[in-house]
């Protein structure tokens, strides 16, 4: 890359966060004493401080900092978002501080909207409360990955371990089903200061980092979705005949000169010539970035289309199936006409339906005609035009849009794309996501035995695992054209294949990796019960996905097989320069480079594949079949 | 194969317990000037393609000289697709309109200048109206007069969230009434970064590119893109007379009050409004370098330095009502 431009240059980096907490949790007074203790405050905001009588008298006031409009400041609640700013040697953070109360719960949208961690406020003197489990929902529906949860006023329960573990008990078993990242815990006193950028002396029980302490350290570069390219065209550019070019803002993913691309909706492809910016050009360019793109062809392109790499392209839609978090008095109704900002698009849009309201406090879902003011739901909308859009949950940018009313112009809406088979809202328990609790198992009258007869083989799994190009796909796919040719019956579950159709729902954040993983092992149990042998290609770098998927796929079943090929060798063969990439810097966290791999301890065979042909590793494998009497 | 999708490309979940910090990837990491920058640029582009008659303040200070440079880089290698608007109250420092004047003519801009002249030619000035009021006149009926007359449906501003309370709460894009008007009950939602643009006749959006800098973000890329800025943001002897904390400086029209004497002190301004109300502050800062050095250690807000913030609480909010930025 030429110039300045986007090179990390030893900086801090950027993080947003969102506050939550019910009224007199404490809020104010968290984000107050943040800034005063991490010395952000200008003398002359806390002179302001000192001659506001405080609230309770005597010390300052914290919260007062915070309360920005003169209304607020009158009725001491807060009523909208307040954008608070301050730095770290380590980072520079954005707090969006949104109020608690019921109905504003838009507020909190909005505020979570752009944020990568949400913290919210418990008192520890109540507990937790149906509020506390609103603010999770919220965060987690506009996927926020981190959740912090500041257990606050500990000062005014003695400090007491016992009254932060049961809340962390109970609100932890509330947050695992919202499919965060991480979430912490944190026992604070906001007014006293205990936790929030000091470690406190008063809870010497508490092992972990202060909030502060705990923001700054947050992986949040993971967060982004550096994998499917998406470029909304917000100008068409042509200051004269010898250029022209297209801006935006790289919704998500990477480009490079010489890519190929498709536009939709033409669906005309071309290539990537100029990746072009005010300092010169680029050599690559990744999202947030906002550039303009020259192209090899001239195609016909306007604002509001959409490129994309043509082997990974949104879906194109004229029915959009979303979350809904309604933010108007009228009600979102059925047949109501609305327009639909999507990237840099506007389209008209009708309401279809409206499949259920959630509510946020029990996460049930309830039967709706309508949604009112701060509702949130699912609804299905008629497009005038199609759209482009990702589920929300894999891309934010393309997964999300607002609703307008084109009678008042007002935002009445947010909405985030939904797949349209999945029935749950996310965020939903994993027993309402999966099946509903009452669906039992239901036994068949085949035996395992009698498929074995009748396929001569015992069903098994062989789990390949091993670094990128350690040559797990050309061995399954070795094995199974032998097994075939023997006349068995198998079939090889490959990363590529399941992740265009299975998996095409899932994204590349932790949680999707393992729910990965967790998919093709139940994919394997599957064709094991029907008598079939698996053959998967996935790294699975981790020592405890592999055994999640033994349990899953059963143990005596599992046979683990790991490729030992080295480092040096797997680069050495680098087919796809995948390596060669991530040595450069422009692949993160790629495993064996920047990423760790865990080698099994106790695999049942390993196989060193360098210096050695895919056919000669295959008779292993199936001598190793032999030898434990699966082939017959 | 796997190693095409990039199932090798693992991002493991955050913070390790054990408090070791992780590193960052290098190839995609982002600074946040950057990240700022890049936010900005959208905006800018929205406006332009959404609005039909956008027009952007300028009023000579950093913030605009940043903007001014934010816009060049939005829509290079065309030139800014809209004008630059700048409300003369008639007291700005000279240095102001010589750097506006010479700015203007070097990066091509249509620069449009308006000034409440009926005001002006009834003599309105701060030292008898009181700055409220002056400020009334000159600045925020002037804006609305070159508005008005400009039809802009659209109106883009320096203002940074963080200079100010009622700031705070301020929309990327905000939206004004008919009369220019600014109601903090009745905005619109603003979520990621979808913006809403759409207005009636008359009604307008007021939009911040600039929403999410700090002052030192704003030094820092002044420094990092080498924007040029008037030279009284720089340390100089200067002739200033003392009233309460602020540094007045002494221009022509200047009135002394009773046993007030100018003096010569080392000082700088770190905003820049009409030279009668605003106020230098002691500094030896002579280059954008030590602006920075000596922000990072400052402990008083740039807008201590505005007379008007003062005059009553919550006088920006206020002044924000009745329409100025
Ligand atoms: N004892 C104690 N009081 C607190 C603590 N944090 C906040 N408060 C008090 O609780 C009240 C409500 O706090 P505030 O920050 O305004 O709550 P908000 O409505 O969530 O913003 C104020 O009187 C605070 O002084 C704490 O950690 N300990």
């Amino acid at each position: 890359m030429r110039a300045t431009s986007a090179r990390p240059d030893g900086e801090p980096d950027l993080l947003r966060f969102t506050t939550a907490g019910s009224v007199d949790d404490g809020k104010s007074t968290l984000i107050g004493r943040l800034l005063h203790d991490a010395s952000a405050l200008y003398e002359d905001h806390i002179e302001a401080l000192r001659k506001t009588a405080g609230r309770d008298g005597s010390r300052l006031d914290f919260s007062l900092i915070t309360d920005g409009l003169k209304a607020e400041r009158e009725q001491g609640i807060t009523i909208d978002v307040a954008y608070r700013y301050f730095a770290t040697p380590r980072r520079r953070f954005i707090i969006a501080d949104t109020p608690g109360h019921e109905q504003y719960t838009r507020n909190m949208a909005t505020g979570a909207s752009t944020a990568s961690c949400a913290v919210v406020l418990i008192d520890a003197r109540l507990g937790v409360l149906t509020q506390s489990k609103r603010h999770g929902f919220i965060a987690s529906l506009l996927r926020v990955p981190h959740l912090v949860v500041a257990v606050n006023k500990m000062d005014l329960v003695d400090y007491d371990e016992d009254v932060f573990a049961r809340i962390r008990e109970e609100y932890g078993a509330f947050a695992t089903r919202l499919g965060f990242a991480d979430v912490a815990f944190i026992p604070v006193s906001a007014r006293e200061g205990d936790n929030v950028v000091r470690q406190s002396a008063r809870m010497p029980w508490y092992p972990g980092r202060p909030v502060l302490t705990h923001l700054e350290n947050l992986y949040i570069a993971g967060d982004r979705n550096l994998i499917d390219f998406r470029f909304a065209v917000q100008r068409v550019v042509r200051p004269d005949h010898t250029f022209r070019g297209y801006s935006g803002q790289i919704g998500s993913g990477v480009v490079r000169p010489g890519d190929e691309v498709v536009v939709l909706a033409s669906g005309r492809r071309s290539r990537v010539t100029r990746i072009v910016t005010y300092h010169g050009d680029l050599e690559y360019a990744f999202a947030p970035l906002s550039v303009t793109l020259c192209l090899a062809d001239d195609v016909d392109i306007s604002r509001g289309d959409m490129l994309a790499h043509p082997n990974n392209v949104p879906r194109t839609e004229r029915t959009l199936d979303a979350m809904v978090i309604w933010m108007a008095d009228e009600p979102l109704a059925v047949r109501r006409h609305y327009l639909v900002k999507h990237t840099s698009l506007v389209v008209k849009a009708a309401c279809a339906q409206i499949l259920y309201r959630v509510d946020p406090n029990t996460l049930h879902r309830e039967p709706a005609e309508q949604l009112g003011l701060n509702e949130i739901g699912r609804a299905r909308f008629t497009l005038f035009r199609s759209l482009h859009v990702d589920e929300y949950r894999r891309n934010r940018t393309t997964g999300s849009f607002i609703l307008i009313d084109p009678l008042t112009n007002a935002t009445v809406g947010a909405g985030m794309v939904t797949d349209r088979v999945s029935a749950a809202p996310p965020g939903a328990p994993r027993e309402e996501r999966a099946a509903s609790r009452d669906i039992t198992w239901q036994t068949g009258r085949v035996a395992a035995s009698a498929r074995a007869a009748l396929l001569r083989q015992q069903a098994a799994t062989i789990w390949l695992t091993g670094l990128s190009g350690s040559g797990k796909s050309t061995l399954a796919f070795e094995v199974e054209r032998r097994l075939v040719e023997l006349g068995h019956a198998c079939v090889v579950l490959d990363g590529d294949n399941i992740r265009h159709g299975l998996n095409r729902d899932l994204g590349f954040a932790p949680t999707d990796r393992r729910e990965n993983i967790r998919r093709v092992a139940e994919v394997a149990r599957l064709f094991n019960d029907a008598g079939l042998i698996v053959v998967t290609a996935f790294i699975s770098p981790y020592v405890e996905d592999r055994e999640m998927a033994r349990a899953i796929v059963g143990a005596e079943r599992f046979l683990e097989t790991h490729l030992t090929a080295d480092l040096p060798t797997c680069e050495g063969r680098d087919p796809k320069g995948l390596y060669a990439r991530a040595r450069t810097g422009a692949l993160a966290d790629f495993t064996g480079v920047s990423a760790l791999y865990e080698p099994p301890v106790r695999p049942t065979l390993a196989l060193d594949t360098a210096g050695r042909s895919a056919e000669e590793c295959a008779g292993e494998i199936l001598d190793l079949l032999s030898e434990r009497a699966i082939l017959r | 194969m796997d190693q095409a999708e990039p199932d090798g490309r693992l991002m493991r979940p955050p913070s390790p317990p054990d408090g070791e910090t992780r590193v960052r990837p290098e190839g995609y990491a982002l600074s946040v000037l950057r990240t700022l920058e890049a936010e900005s640029l959208h905006i800018l582009r929205e406006v332009a393609s959404e609005c039909e008659r956008p027009v952007m303040m300028y009023s000579v200070g950093k913030d605009s000289s940043t903007m001014l440079r934010l816009a060049q880089k939005a829509f290079y290698p065309a030139p800014i697709p809209f004008p630059l608007l700048h409300i003369d109250t008639s007291y700005k420092f000279p240095e102001m309109y010589e750097f506006r004047d010479r700015i203007c003519r070097e990066v091509g801009v249509d620069l449009r200048v308006y000034r409440n002249d009926d005001a002006i030619a009834a003599n309105a000035n701060p030292f008898d109206l009181g700055t409220v009021t002056c400020c009334g006149l000159l600045k925020t009926q002037g804006l609305l007069g070159g508005l008005r007359l400009g039809e802009y449906d659209a109106v883009i501003g320096g203002a940074r969230r963080e200079e100010e309370r009622s700031r705070a709460k301020e929309r990327v894009y905000s939206f004004r009434d008919r009369h220019g008007q600014w109601d903090p009950k009745n905005q619109r939602p603003e979520l990621w970064s979808l913006y809403n643009g759409k207005v009636f006749p008359g009604e307008s959006i007021r939009v911040f590119p600039l929403s999410n800098w700090t002052e030192l973000d704003i030094w820092r890329y002044i420094e990092l893109e080498n924007i040029p800025v008037v030279p009284l943001y720089f340390a100089a002897e200067r002739a200033v007379v003392v009233r309460g904390r602020q540094f007045i400086p002494v221009g022509v029209n200047t009135r002394m009050r009773a046993g007030e004497r100018a003096q010569t002190i080392m000082c700088r301004f770190r905003t820049l409004g009409c030279y009668p109300c605003t106020g230098a502050v002691p500094s030896s800062a002579r280059t954008v370098r030590e602006i920075i050095e000596e922000l990072e250690h400052v402990r008083h807000s740039e807008r201590i330095t505005r007379v008007i913030d003062h005059d009553q609480d919550g006088s920006m909010e206020q002044k924000k009502r009745e329409g100025y930025f």
